[in-house]
């Protein structure tokens, strides 16, 4: 009978449907090298603290994984057990993340982490009731504001690492105008963000002023994928930008779909969170990354001891917490890594800021002056001067980045609605 | 080869059986499944070298390890029962009605706009019904227009419900882009935090009864509907031949119509419940792709609403043991989907033994056609 062969074909192909959605890799336990400094550890982390970790995705996606990988150098480093670390993967941005984070509880856990933004009212809606366990939450806005005393949020000065990875791609750009290859006003980079965001806006300006620094005729277009994940878009996005002779192109979104489109073409390439020299090894030229691993081993080690996590925790350059991965030497302009650690020692020392008022205009002019809405509020209400000692005070004031400007020399960032 | 009679009878011959009894057809249902366990065993020892039984023992732990999960495998349970449900009657008339996850979001995407715009100006006991109108209708209109095509101009509804889920999923793409927060962020957040103003209550303190209670009695409703109702029986006339239905006076267009409507406004309310009831929030994966699992949840229960609710248990059952699984041995989702792959295949091959004999070619063949 016909019915049941369309009752085959039909779940199969949804069954296929259903399964396409996790592919690859299986979940062996692999090893990461440690990339903070060992110290002598004299915290002895009790055999039955727990931490439970919400990710949105698996180790597919590269933000993700990210995570997994901090966490788990994390629990080498300390020696906890694979039961003193649970990761719960594939937590969608609504109730189930409330309940996962209860059911965390539940194991007993004394800390439930979540990474993505979209997870911040329930993990919030957690805390309230359960006032012992302490919750912290990356990229989120609210914990300053929101007075309950076992929410926390954490971030990172990834603007310092965009700047340095800007810095390379500038001497990339610089190494193509003394070859001959463009003129110096050809230097155009191009950018797919995912969404017209703060964070994406504030990654995307630190980069090309790192750019800047060392090519001054830079200029840069920003494209949107409006997907954190969409491997077709982000690669359609760098083909139109190599079609509008972008000589350079980065991106701020998970997939892998632009530093393949960039290999095909032959087009170098500065991506984020993970190396991408094993997708392009002609063209991938260096990333910048968020280590989690600082953040974890504080918060970890402050509960075991018994201590308060801080409400809103940023690390940068200095803590471990942005770092930049192994830089192409197939692919980098000569002098490269000097530069980068010339730069980078003067980013420690303050003696270079990433948004120093001198270095960018907007509209013409020269910012002296910018009310960043750093208090989470409906109407989005411009409340904190970010300006000062003439640069702009990027997640200072709170761990998540509020830059929100297009700078001169950038087209495209701001989205006109 | 020398006899080229003999080349007319195939090696297999499928044919199908009558009804069996339903002892037996449940025999073969458990042994499938059991077939299925033990091939998901091997598989499970070949691939990740964990014993079997303590992943199976994961795998009931996932719905069942303590009473919040067993609250919210129930309530996960419904809401895929509830999409089921919707698409139950479309498919009966065969109107192949894949448009299940843009009729949840549009229904979804009206009680959000009730929740934000109203929230503050009415209260609870007018907000909620108008809330729960408002996504009924929505869903309504989202499956009512491919039927009005199909019905008057014969457009093809596979494709027309289809094309509507994009429609659909870009206006909850668009109303995020109004109402996130903070701005750019595509989040919107939960949606009146501290007013609670359009969250569906709580009944005896659990927040998820009121959730479940309303699909029961919806399935309860759906099964009678279908089985005794003047309206189910026209369906079944439809959907097995239109040429019969108009025969005996039954007017088609009317009961595409009909029946796509009363499948929408099953979708409207899912999506009400899902915003109300469960997440308090609108994002484009509201509705999760539970729109589709549906399909096999109907298909698999033959659009039999009691049925139901044992496969969409099964599915909801296999999916958080997979999540489990996981979590437990921290192997991605993949090694658990293929376990559930497995376990389905069984589970619908076995419907194929039930139907269908399959007898080879007898040896004396040749002999007795001398």
């Amino acid at each position: 009978m016909i019915k049941l062969r369309k009752i085959l074909a039909i779940v199969l192909s949804l069954s296929m449907v259903l399964v396409f959605a996790s592919c690859g890799g299986n979940g062996e336990e692999k090893t990461t090298e440690d990339g903070t400094g060992t110290s002598a550890d004299t915290t002895k982390i009790p055999a039955n603290f727990k931490i439970g970790i919400i990710l949105l995705h698996d180790e597919n996606s590269t933000y993700d994984k990210n995570f997994i990988d901090a966490a788990k150098a994390v629990q080498t480093k300390l020696g906890l057990t694979n039961d003193q670390v649970i990761f719960k993967v594939n937590v969608p941005e609504g109730n189930d993340c409330y309940e996962t984070a209860a059911e965390l509880v539940d194991l007993g856990c004394k800390i439930v982490f979540a990474d993505s933004f979209g997870h911040e009212s329930y993990m919030m809606q957690a805390a309230k009731e359960f006032p012992n366990v302490q919750f912290c939450h990356a990229t989120g806005t609210n914990a300053k504001t929101a007075n309950i005393p076992n929410y926390h949020n954490a971030f990172a000065h990834i603007y310092q690492g965009r700047f340095l990875a800007g810095v390379a791609a500038g001497m990339k750009l610089n190494q193509m105008i003394e070859d001959g290859k463009i003129k110096a006003d050809e230097a155009k980079m191009g950018y797919i963000g995912a969404y017209p965001y703060a964070e994406v806006i504030s990654g995307l300006t630190s980069f090309y002023l790192g750019a800047k620094y060392v090519c001054p005729s830079v200029t840069m277009g920003v494209k949107y994928t409006n997907s954190w994940f969409d491997i077709g878009k982000e690669k359609e996005a760098a083909q139109a930008f190599i079609n509008e002779k972008c000589v350079l192109i980065s991106q701020h979104a998970d997939s892998e779909g632009a530093p393949k489109a960039c290999e095909e073409a032959g087009v170098p390439n500065v991506a984020y969170n993970i190396s991408t020299i094993g997708l392009g090894p002609n063209t991938a030229l260096i990333s910048s990354k968020i280590d989690w691993a600082p953040y974890f081993e504080l918060i970890i080690k402050n509960v075991a001891k018994g201590e308060s996590i801080p409400v809103d925790w940023c690390g940068g350059i200095n803590e471990g917490s942005v770092v930049m991965t192994e830089l192409n030497d197939k692919v980098a302009a000569p002098g490269t890594a000097d530069k980068l650690a010339e730069v980078k020692s003067k980013l420690i020392s303050g003696e270079v800021k990433v948004f120093d008022t001198a270095s960018f205009k907007v509209d013409g002019k020269t910012i002296t002056t910018f009310k960043a809405d750093v208090i989470p509020d409906e109407a989005f209400t411009p409340d904190t001067e970010a300006i000062k000692d003439s640069y702009f005070s990027e997640s200072e004031f709170r761990s998540a980045p509020y830059f929100y400007m297009q700078i001169d020399g950038i087209t495209g960032a701001i989205p006109t609605n | 080869m020398k006899n080229r009679e003999t080349m007319h009878e195939p090696l297999i011959r499928i044919s199908k059986k009558d009804s069996m009894q339903w002892y037996k057809s449940w025999a073969v249902r458990t042994a499938a499944i059991a077939l299925a366990l033990i091939l998901c065993a091997f598989v499970i020892i070949l691939l990740t070298g964990y014993s079997p039984i303590e992943v199976y023992k994961a795998v009931f732990a996932g719905s069942f390890g303590s009473e919040r999960k067993v609250w919210l495998t129930f309530q996960k349970v419904a809401m895929l029962l509830c999409i089921s449900l919707a698409v139950t009657p479309a498919f009966k008339m065969r109107f192949w009605n894949i448009g299940a996850e843009g009729q949840v979001l549009a229904g979804a995407l009206a009680t959000s706009a009730c929740m934000i715009y109203l929230g503050s100006k009415l209260p609870p006991a007018a907000l909620i019904p108008i809330m729960a109108a408002a996504s009924i209708a929505a869903g309504l209109i989202w499956c009512f227009i491919p039927a009005f095509f199909k019905a008057n101009f014969k457009t093809n509804e596979t494709l027309f419900t289809l094309m509507m889920n994009y429609v659909a999923v870009q206006a909850v793409a668009y109303c995020i882009i109004l109402w996130e927060n903070p701005k750019g962020s595509n989040s919107v957040g939960i949606i009146n935090p501290s007013s609670h103003f359009g969250w569906l209550p709580s009944l005896f303190n659990q927040k998820y009864l009121l959730n479940i209670l309303i699909v029961f009695s919806v399935t309860v409703a759906m099964y009678i509907y279908l089985k005794y109702s003047k309206h189910g029986y026209e369906i079944s006339v439809v959907g097995e031949s239109e040429n019969t239905a108009k025969y005996i006076g039954i007017n088609v267009k009317k009961v595409i119509l009909r029946t796509a409507a009363l499948s929408g406004a099953i979708c409207g309310l899912a999506g009400f419940l899902l915003v109300s009831g469960t997440d308090h929030t609108i994002s484009t994966t509201t509705a999760g792709g539970q729109g589709f699992t549906a399909i096999i949840v109907s298909w698999l229960a033959k659009f039999n609403p009691i049925v139901m609710m044992l496969t969409s248990f099964l599915l909801i059952f296999l999916e958080r043991g997979a999540g489990e699984i996981a979590t437990v041995f921290r192997l991605n989702q993949s090694i658990s989907e293929i376990l559930s792959g497995i376990i389905l295949f069984f589970i619908i091959g076995s419907e194929f033994f039930i139907n269908y004999t399959v007898s080879f070619r007898k040896k004396n063949h040749k002999e007795g056609k001398k």
